[in-house]
Parts: structure tokens; sequence; C-alpha cells
């Protein structure tokens, strides 16, 4: 299981757009088989880049108001946030290399 | 570094099958399933109702991972990375996977299935994850009570979109002719469908949205005649090409972009190197076909290996 921690519709302003540090939501539902796949390899992104970039998880089944806000229609969706803006939008499952690649000016 | 019998790229029935066959033929194979789609195409099916042996079919998911049991139960080993160069001259091919890990082996099993098409237009890309999607079993619960529609003619098209109906209002059916690829028991279902509504002898031309799909423009292949069609949704289902880029230049193709196998067997334009599954079938693509397919690459691989050893 993944070792990031969950943001909710009732967190996300306080924990994500009001946070001052880089925060990574991964936007993941329990059925979303690539979201399985892509979840360690955020959970090792998370540990080896510590201190630059956190990385949280909204369950998209559960927090309905937030998926719509963002107008989610694909998971895996990682969206990077960064002094209450989104910055960077990656949809689908990656590699790891490749997600490091994308997210290289976050790290 | 130990030299391993055999390496197979790929991680659906091709893959799998040859897994098992090799294990059984005591090659200690060495499976790289990749990092982030193992099992394959299958696993992003619902229903699979055509492999024998399950009267009342299996979920495409829970039967990628009984064919994974079963590659490890006779001591296949299954890697979770994904191959990023490949070298395949002499008799030690090198496989470099994308931690930098190097496998080197006497033989290559290459089963690396297909990659689904796009239409090529300029705002899929940047509507993809807002509205157009490859995935119905893994976006449909994104589109409870809107229109959408699928564009395609086979039978991926036909699933799409009879599962799709289960959280859309409606389901339009874009196809290019009026005659379609997809099996009839699949067509028939989509027809009688009342969710969808087949539109024949179009094709889409253009997305249109800002954040998110708001309309497609559609073409008449017969008149030329264009219209907009308004949906939030849609889904892509036009098929696959053969996953090659890993061996362009390295392995001889086929006019259609198959790698090219001798005859009936899976041996490919160099010594050691297998092919298996999607990868060398441009007709019938079915994971029966793979699986069998992938036996064949087995059997090859057994009898390259004894020759080697003289």
């Amino acid at each position: 299981m993944s070792s990031a921690p969950a943001v909710t519709d009732a967190t996300f302003d306080a924990e994500v757009l009001g946070a001052t540090d880089t925060v990574l939501v991964d936007f993941w539902a329990e059925w979303c088989g690539p979201c399985r796949a892509v979840s360690p390899i955020l959970d090792q992104i998370a540990q080896e880049h510590a201190g630059r970039i956190r990385i949280v998880k909204l369950n998209v089944d559960e927090n309905p108001a937030t998926t719509m806000r963002y107008g989610i229609t694909g998971i895996p969706a990682m969206k990077v946030f960064r002094g209450g803006q989104e910055v960077k939008e990656i949809v689908g499952a990656r590699p790891k290399q490749v997600l490091e690649a994308e997210l290289a000016e976050f790290l | 570094m130990a030299v391993h019998k055999v390496v197979i790229i790929g991680s659906g029935p091709a893959g799998y099958t040859a897994g098992i066959y090799t294990a059984r033929a005591s090659l200690e194979p060495v499976l790289v399933a990749s990092s982030i789609e193992p099992g394959g195409e299958l696993t992003k099916t619902t229903e699979v109702e055509n492999f024998p042996g399950f009267p009342k079919g299996i979920m495409g998911p829970d039967l990628m991972e009984e064919m994974r049991e079963q590659a490890e139960r006779f001591g296949t080993t299954v890697v979770y990375d994904d191959v990023v160069a490949l070298d395949l001259d002499g008799d030690v091919k090198r496989v470099t996977l994308g931690d930098g890990t190097v496998l080197e082996a006497q033989s290559v099993i290459f089963a690396t299935g297909s990659a689904y098409r796009r239409l090529g237009l300029a705002d899929e890309e940047r509507l993809s994850g807002h509205g157009v999607s490859w995935c119905a079993t893994c976006d449909g619960f994104f589109f409870r009570q809107q229109v959408i529609a699928v564009v395609g003619g086979g039978d991926s098209a036909m699933e799409e979109a009879t599962f799709l109906t289960k959280f859309a209002d409606k389901v339009y059916l874009i196809h290019r002719s009026s005659t379609f690829r997809a099996s009839s028991i699949m067509l028939e279902r989509a027809q009688r469908d009342p969710k969808i509504e087949f539109v024949t002898d179009a094709e889409v031309v253009a997305i249109n949205g800002g954040d998110s799909v708001e309309s497609l423009t559609l073409r008449d292949t017969r008149t030329g005649a264009e219209r907009s069609l308004p949906v939030t949704g849609l889904f892509v289902a036009i098929g696959a090409d053969p996953r090659t880029h890993l061996v362009h230049g390295k392995l001889d193709l086929t006019p259609a972009g198959t790698i090219h196998v001798d005859g009936r067997s899976s041996r490919t334009s160099v010594p050691g190197v297998f092919a298996a599954g999607d990868v060398v079938d441009p007709t019938y693509r079915q994971a029966v076909t793979a699986a069998a397919s992938g036996t064949v690459a087995a059997i090859d691989v057994e009898h390259y290996l004894a020759a080697l050893a003289g």
C-alpha cells in the first residue's frame, strides 16, 4: 500500500493550496490498475526527493468535489501545486525514469 | 554476472505462456513485465468470454493474474521494470532495464504486444485526461450521466461502448465506414443497446474544447459534409500498432509493421531472438492465439539452446 498521506475534499485547500512547499497530488481510485502501478513509483520519488516535493493522494471516489473542480476525467492524474497554483499536470502512468524527467524542475 | 538461458520481454498472454513453457523446460526464464502495465492489454478489459476453459467468462485482470501465478509456480522470475535498450548481436544478448540493470541471456523472446493507435488530431494530446481516453474501464466512471462518443469499428470499440452505457446517458459509436471488423456477437450487442447510437460513414476530424472536450467535428466520408457533435468525452478504440520501437534496425519487420518470423515458427531475422504474440500477428490478435504463439516461441528456444549445447 502507498505510504503517501491522503488529502480529502475537506483538507485539500489547507494541505495543498495553502501549503508553502511543492505538493504533487495523485488523483487515484481502487479500481484503477494504472494507479496501482504508479503508486509505488511515486512512493520512491517522494522518498528519494524528500524536502523537494511532497506527494499526497486524493481518492476520486471519496472526494468528488475536488475531482470535479479540477475536471479530472482520467486517472492516475498527477498535479503539482506551488503557492496555491497548479504548475504541472501529468495524466496516465509512466515508468519511474520518465516521470522523474517530467518532474525534473521540481526535484 | 550469470548469463540467463532466456529472457522474455512482455507480460501478456504470449509472454506469460512462454514463461510457463520455458520454466517447465527448466530454462529458468526471467520475464520483464514492465513497471506500469504488467499483464498488458487484457488488464484493461472487463469480461473475457472467449478464452477456452472459462465457460462463465473471466475478468481480464484476473486472467492475467492467473497466468502470472502459473508462470511463477514453475520458476519464472518476474521483473517489474521496462526494457530501455537491447543488444541482440552475438551469442550473448544484453537487455538493459530502466533501473540500469543489464540482463545477459543466450536467447530472448520478444512479446511486447501492441500500443493503442491515436487519431493524430491537433488537440488529442492536450485534451487527453480531460475528455479524451483510451481506456473505458479506467475512465468511464468520470462520465456518469453524460453524452460521450466511442470511435472505432472493431471488438474493442463495441466492448468500450457497451461498457460505457453503465455510466453515460448516451454513447455515440462513430465509425468511418458502414461495415465493421467487430465480431457479430459484439456488434449485435452494441446495436441492441438503447443507449448506443451508431454514426457510420463518419470520421472524427477535430476534437473541440477549452479545458475539456465540448464537441467533435465529424466529416461524412461519402459527401465530405462536416458537422458538430456535442459530447463531453471521446474514447478512442481504432486499433493498435505492434510495439517494435526497441528493435527497429535490429530485427526485420514485415510490411504490416510486425516482426518478421520464419514461417510458422517464432524465429526472427537474428539467431537466438524469438518473437511471439501481437507483435508478430497482424491478423488474429486474440488472447488465445497470443498464448499459443508464446508456446511456439518457448519450444523454439528449447531447440535453439539444445542445438547450441550440441
